[in-house]
């Protein structure tokens, strides 16, 4: 068997594969029964400082090439995350690592947000610029904008220098953008430690022939899935080789060989989600395994060694 | 892997029929073939309105039934529609109720919980089970699918729970379940299997009684659900993390009762604990 282990950030990981954010990440008991079904890591759905109501359903469903959905973030706010980090447990007796994924409306929110979220202590801090369903709500998405995403992570990171915390920060960014290293150097050059990439992609919209209207309540949604993997990975290749920060590569993965290839462009861990509809959550074992048995039919004793060794 | 097989887009049907169970929950019938176990349930879509879970009622192989009681703004839609519209199905999704051959079954059912154990009684018949269904109700206009089942035939009895002294037994249906278990001449022999659906703390009652008799149940779990397809974690139970729509909504009685939530609290949609 080769070592799965990877650091990122300074965090140790069992494996590389790491529970996406907004997938089975509403309690601490299911964050855990995923960790028990084989993943190294997990994020939680994200956390905004208040209640925020989603959209109704339909909110997401698949084919066979794609997934769509638009839940629209619905959390109930920062004391809901203290209830789930406590029963998630203290670091030293966590299961695996977990990664808080934060969300807010306005740029100053996310001050206090982060402030509070340092609290509930975190592994990592991953905030989420990038969601396209609010886009409604608040107009452009922070992550669409170079200087609203630089903006964002430097109110983060000067709230870490001024609470003297050390917990990673990352941004997820988006793919709906022009030039994602754009992005990616602006959020780098205000001290981002690291990102994940990419969230989904569009938003999309699928139409039901009968009624001829969108099958989503909201219309339109973010579109995941088998699909989005080439773009993923090649945005994941783009923002390591600009930026040379360590990702979460996100986007379409669905087998071991799938997060080979997002190592290979330059993702240090594996981001996971739509997979568990299409392989339940047993997949992520099993993702696994396939990465191990790859490893073992090439000879690869390591498994951080493949990081961005794609030939150009 | 194995992508085949996974089109979770709503389908459009037709309302073939809709029968009037009482005032609010009415039956509506699609000609369709589902092919569905019982106690599975289908999301049904109205469009621009909601989607909501709902378990089947009935499903024969060529047609399918879901009783539904109209309690909120999706539903209150729902009745607005009338025999000839349609609406959007997917599923059908989730556990079922699997019974043994020759099993002395009893179906211990609340309020609307009667609908999906009409669809249990139908299929155990099948396997020769006897079945004592046991229906609770507030009062007598309000017991559910007493007719139906009384046209089953001879191997199935509708026993009635009243809190009113209306039909049947004066008092909750698990008094009645306590008696039968307790029994040592019932007719067809001792209870082999308990299955429940409706409030949770009937069933949860239901699990305990089977428990200390040492004999096996399920209950059918319920959560706000989103998806229904087992992604956003909205219906997951502590402390294991199991999910309503994919582990569930059919569980192991006992292995139910292990679950610290179960009849505790439930979660609403936007994931923070309610006490029942």
């Amino acid at each position: 068997m080769a070592n799965l282990k990877v650091k990122f950030c300074g965090v140790e990981f069992e494996n590389p594969t790491v529970l996406a954010s907004g997938i089975l990440g509403v309690t601490a008991a299911s964050l855990k029964n995923v960790i028990k079904n084989g993943a190294g890591g997990v994020t939680t759905k994200s956390i905004w400082l208040q209640e925020h109501k989603g959209h109704a359903n339909p909110t997401m469903f698949g084919t066979e090439h794609y997934f769509l959905n638009a839940v629209g973030l619905s959390d109930a706010g920062i004391e809901k995350a203290e209830g789930l980090f406590a029963e998630y447990g203290a670091k030293g007796e966590r299961v695996a690592p977990i990664i808080a994924s934060i969300v807010a409306g306005k740029a100053g929110e996310f001050a206090e947000l982060a402030e509070k979220v340092v609290a509930l202590d975190p592994d990592v801090i991953e905030v989420n610029i990038s969601c396209p369903n609010i886009e409604d709500e608040f107009g452009i998405a922070f992550a669409c904008d170079p200087l609203q995403a630089a903006q964002v992570t430097e109110i983060v990171k000067k709230k870490m220098d001024e609470i003297g915390s050390k917990i990673p920060v990352i941004i997820k960014l988006s793919p709906n953008v022009p030039n994602i290293s754009r992005i990616a150097s602006a959020c780098a050059d205000k001290g981002a430690d690291g990102f994940c990439a990419i969230n989904t992609i569009g938003p999309g919209m699928t139409i039901n022939l009968e009624t001829r209207t969108p099958i989503l309540k909201n219309k339109v949604g973010g579109l995941s899935g088998p699909a989005i993997k080439p773009i993923a990975v090649k945005m994941v290749h783009d923002i390591v080789k600009t930026t040379g920060l360590p990702v979460i590569g996100t986007g379409g993965v669905m087998t071991g060989e799938d997060a080979i290839e997002m190592m290979m462009a330059g993702a240090s861990l594996v981001g996971i989600g739509t997979m568990v509809y299409y392989r339940d959550v047993g997949g992520f074992g099993e993702v696994v395994a396939e990465m191990d048995a790859w490893c073992e039919k090439e000879g690869v004793k390591d498994l951080s060694e493949i990081v961005g060794t794609v030939k150009m | 892997m194995d992508v085949k097989n996974h089109d979770t887009r709503p389908e459009m049907m037709l309302i073939k029929k809709i029968v009037k169970e009482t005032e609010t929950i009415w039956t509506f019938v699609f000609e369709y073939e589902l092919g569905s176990r019982p106690g599975q349930f289908v999301m049904l879509w109205i469009p621009g309105v909601d989607e909501n879970p709902f378990s089947i009622a009935h499903d024969d192989g060529s047609e399918f039934w879901l009783t539904i009681a109209k309690v909120g703004d999706a539903t209150e839609e729902l009745f607005k529609l009338g025999e000839g519209d349609k609406v959007g199905i997917r599923g059908p999704f989730g556990t079922s109720y699997e019974v043994e051959e020759g099993d002395h079954l009893v179906l211990l059912a609340g309020g609307y919980g009667a609908a999906p154990m009409y669809n249990v009684a139908v299929n155990a018949l099948k396997k020769n089970c006897k079945v004592e269904m046991i229906v609770g109700a507030r009062s007598e206009d309000l017991l559910l699918y007493e007719k139906q089942v009384e046209a089953l035939g001879a191997d199935v009895t509708y026993h009635a729970a009243t809190d009113d002294g209306s039909k049947g037994h004066k008092g909750y249906n698990t008094e009645v379940l306590e008696e039968m278990l307790a029994a040592d001449d019932l007719e067809g022999g001792p209870i082999t299997r308990v299955f429940s659906c409706g409030p949770e703390v009937m069933m949860k009652k239901g699990a305990e009684l089977a428990l200390k008799k040492g004999i096996p149940s399920s209950v059918s779990l319920e959560r706000y659900m989103k998806c229904g397809i087992g992604v956003c974690g909205q219906c997951c139970m502590d402390d294991t993390g199991i999910r309503a729509c994919k582990e569930g909504p059919v569980y192991d009685g006992a292995a139910a009762l292990e679950l610290s939530e179960f009849g505790k609290y439930h979660r609403d949609s936007v994931g923070r604990k309610v006490n029942w």
